[in-house]
């Protein structure tokens, strides 16, 4: 018999299957986060590879900051819709109506508050397990996490008493009231993903390929102007040729300096870029060392 | 990257004081992995540590905030890299004796692993440790890596002696098939560049042979084991009857038309289809996740395994193995836990405790429980038959883990033996 050698893409593929098929068989009640980032995009390919010609044994779920870009609130209802896949969207703005979001000012930055709507969101469904698409390599935190990731009725992921995670033999098991988030792209990189969006030929918004916009330096970044960030006195607003790396909370989400019309030339810029991900793109990872530990810690995905 | 990229897992064994950091660091710097602002902000806590001027690679490896300030590693951190040839994932983990257990996570998924000397020490208790974890947990491929060179004058006469007590010692746990590497981690001697001060060694440097060394055999490749993940019943219109068993190959191949045997029932049928969302397949093989259906109708739930192969696994309810206690709570003989092997869930009690292995001197000792990090042989009874190879023979079939259903943590690690 001779084996055909299989790439390191279709390794992760598989490995990535498989962890959607243990949640689906394990877990009473899941769900699929899903923003209509590059990331979520590339896991909702994986589950249809997971779970085709079926359904998705799991809904859609996306917690809305409501300081998203159009371009990929739009993408997010399309692919939802061109699978015929259930989609729910709570919103944090539903959050700060109940009160059980307080922000300091109108238009901060609010990754961080994701947590409180997230755990809302789950105690709403009863969601025993949550999926995401977070990656190792994206932060020095995530790089200790578990592929299946143990969270107490608190969402609080404790770092010095994870659960040990041997072969592919995950332990999906959690009380009521307590949950896993599940990450099975966790051993895929930044350069993996955008291989796979290549080889699959995945839509996904076209901020992430070049574009020219309106932009401000500010605080050692470029950051997009729009209704959220207007030029404060003294500001310059400049015209560029941006891609983003990372499409999260437009108030705190930089664009990069790129000429790259495709994922091929994006795979070409990456191979060369000396600077991190989250590094390049997120302003809220830069305030300490430790911010993105801190907000796991807090029920952060 | 190019299509054939292959992808390549290691473990590095040793601890702070051998120049494991550093050799991952160099490692990651020298294949030109690490990023501006990451080298800036290991650059700053330097300085702020009252480095002198030299950035402490180390520091590219230290997680957590808990870790920053103990100034060690208590967890296994997974790291990335890539070459043209190979992406890698280096399992790391601390050397502390206490973390015997990270080692056996982190070695579980690995294909390789670096047992990191320093030549100034030579073969250390923990050596053998560590290379008695590697050799339990089946890890394919050792590489010995004699690291701080520098500090005994590049001897090839040093590096001979050390490496003639390695393989004496690792002859003894059966495993002959390693490769010895000099260098100095600190000064990139032999880790990514071959560097002025080792031309005696004719050998590869570490990158190299990272690169180059062959896994493909890593997974067995003529028993066909399929646990069986989940149903696909889509019941739509257009799939009306489809009744398809989705799971991961874990080890051997199989084609359309293929008989197979499903166990434990012992029923056998025929292969009709290899339906993947890409197409239907003539054959696929390991590591593949695919969806089969069959020529007949059969009850098959999750849990249930289709083979193909001259060897057939055991179908038993009782099973010797070796354990690794991972757990704070010690093991309490008049419970019950549950194991996970494959896609079966099952109740398990522990019938007897064989012996202990002392990890330092690999003496055997009699014991009445198992506290964690302690390695054991044990006879195993569950309530539903199991479907398994021998450890050594499949790595997937042979493996599992034990939960307890209390607290619902993983509190070991199982291989089983045959024989």
């Amino acid at each position: 018999m001779s084996n055909q050698p299989f790439t390191h893409l279709d390794v992760l593929e598989s490995e990535s299957i498989h962890i959607m098929r243990e949640v689906a068989a394990e877990c009473k009640n899941p769900a699929l986060l899903f923003s209509g980032g590059k990331d979520s995009i590339v896991m909702l390919r994986l589950a249809e590879k997971a779970f085709r010609p079926a359904r998705f044994p799991f809904p859609l779920v996306h917690i809305d900051t409501e300081h998203n870009f159009p371009e990929v609130i739009a993408c997010r209802d399309k692919l939802a819709s061109d699978l015929g896949e259930r989609l729910i969207v709570r919103s944090l703005d539903d959050s700060i109506k109940k009160g059980t979001i307080v922000l300091k000012n109108a238009d901060q930055g609010r990754n961080a508050f994701q947590s409180v709507t997230l755990l809302e969101t789950i105690a709403e469904f009863g969601f025993d397990a949550c999926i995401g698409g977070a990656r190792r390599d994206e932060e020095k935190a995530r790089a200790k996490e578990r592929i299946f990731s143990f969270r107490d009725e608190f969402g609080q992921w404790d770092p010095k008493n994870q659960r040990p995670e041997l072969w592919d033999t995950y332990n999906t098991r959690v009380h009521a009231g307590e949950n896993i988030r599940v990450f099975p792209i966790s051993n895929w990189t930044e350069m993996d993903i955008w291989e796979y969006i290549a080889r699959e030929k995945l839509y996904i918004p076209d901020i992430y390929y070049a574009h020219e916009r309106e932009v401000i330096r500010r605080d050692n970044g470029i950051l997009p102007v729009s209704h959220l960030v207007q030029p404060r006195s003294g500001e310059k607003v400049e015209k560029m040729m941006v891609r983003f790396r990372t499409v999260g909370d437009m108030t705190c989400t930089c664009p990069v300096e790129s000429h790259a019309r495709n994922a091929q030339e994006i795979i070409e810029e990456t191979a060369i870029t000396r600077i991190t991900e989250r590094g390049a793109t997120r302003m809220d990872d830069q305030t300490s060392e430790a911010s993105m530990e801190l907000r796991k810690k807090e029920g952060y995905f | 990257m190019s299509n054939t990229t292959q992808l390549l897992r290691f473990i590095t064994a040793g601890s702070v004081d051998d120049g494991k950091s550093t050799l991952i660091g160099r490692l990651l710097h020298d294949s030109k992995s690490i990023f501006e602002d990451q080298l800036s902000a290991i650059t700053k806590t330097s300085e702020r540590r009252g480095g002198m001027g030299a950035v402490d690679l180390s520091l590219l490896t230290d997680g957590l905030q808990a870790e920053r300030e103990q100034g060690i590693t208590i967890d296994v951190a997974y790291r990335y890299f890539a070459t043209p040839k190979r992406k890698f994932i280096i399992g790391d983990t601390p050397g502390h004796e206490q973390y015997t257990r990270n080692m056996v996570t982190a070695a579980s998924t690995a294909n390789l692993a670096i047992i990191l000397i320093d030549a100034r020490k030579g073969v250390l208790t923990q050596t053998r440790r560590h290379t008695f974890i590697t050799s339990l947990v089946g890890v394919p491929h050792i590489v010995l890596a004699v690291n701080k060179m520098d500090m005994v004058d590049y001897s090839e006469e040093t590096f001979d002696a050390i490496c003639a007590e390695y393989r004496a010692f690792a002859a003894q746990l059966g495993l002959h098939e390693m490769t010895c590497i000099p260098m100095s981690a600190l000064n990139g001697d032999m880790v990514v560049e071959r560097g002025e001060n080792l031309n005696w060694y004719q050998g590869s440097p570490l990158l190299e042979l990272l690169e180059n060394v062959v896994i493909d055999h890593d997974i067995n490749t003529t028993d066909f084991r399929y646990p069986v993940q989940w149903v696909c019943r889509p019941q739509t219109q257009e799939y009306h009857d489809f009744r398809g068993y989705m799971g991961r190959i874990e080890s051997g191949d199989i084609a359309a038309g293929d008989e197979i045997t499903i166990l434990p029932s012992g029923r056998t049928t025929k292969v009709k289809e290899i339906v993947t969302f890409d197409g239907n397949l003539q054959r696929a093989c390991a590591p593949q996740s695919v969806t089969l259906t069959l020529t007949d109708e059969i009850d098959i739930s999750r849990g249930d395994m289709f083979v193909k192969s001259a060897a057939m696994p055991q179908v038993s309810k009782e099973f010797e193995a070796m354990l690794c206690w991972l757990s704070e709570s010690p093991l309490d003989l008049s419970r019950k836990y549950i194991i996970k092997h494959t896609t079966r869930v099952v109740k398990c009690l522990f019938a007897r405790l064989e012996y202990r292995v002392d990890v330092n001197t690999l003496e055997q000792h009699s014991s009445a429980t198992l506290n964690m990090n302690d390695i054991a042989r044990v006879a195993m009874k569950v309530q539903q038959p199991l479907v398994f190879d021998s450890y050594i023979t499949n790595r997937f079939t042979g493996s599992f883990i034990v939960i307890d259903e209390a607290t619902n943590n993983t509190v070991a690690a199982g291989m089983i033996i045959i024989g």
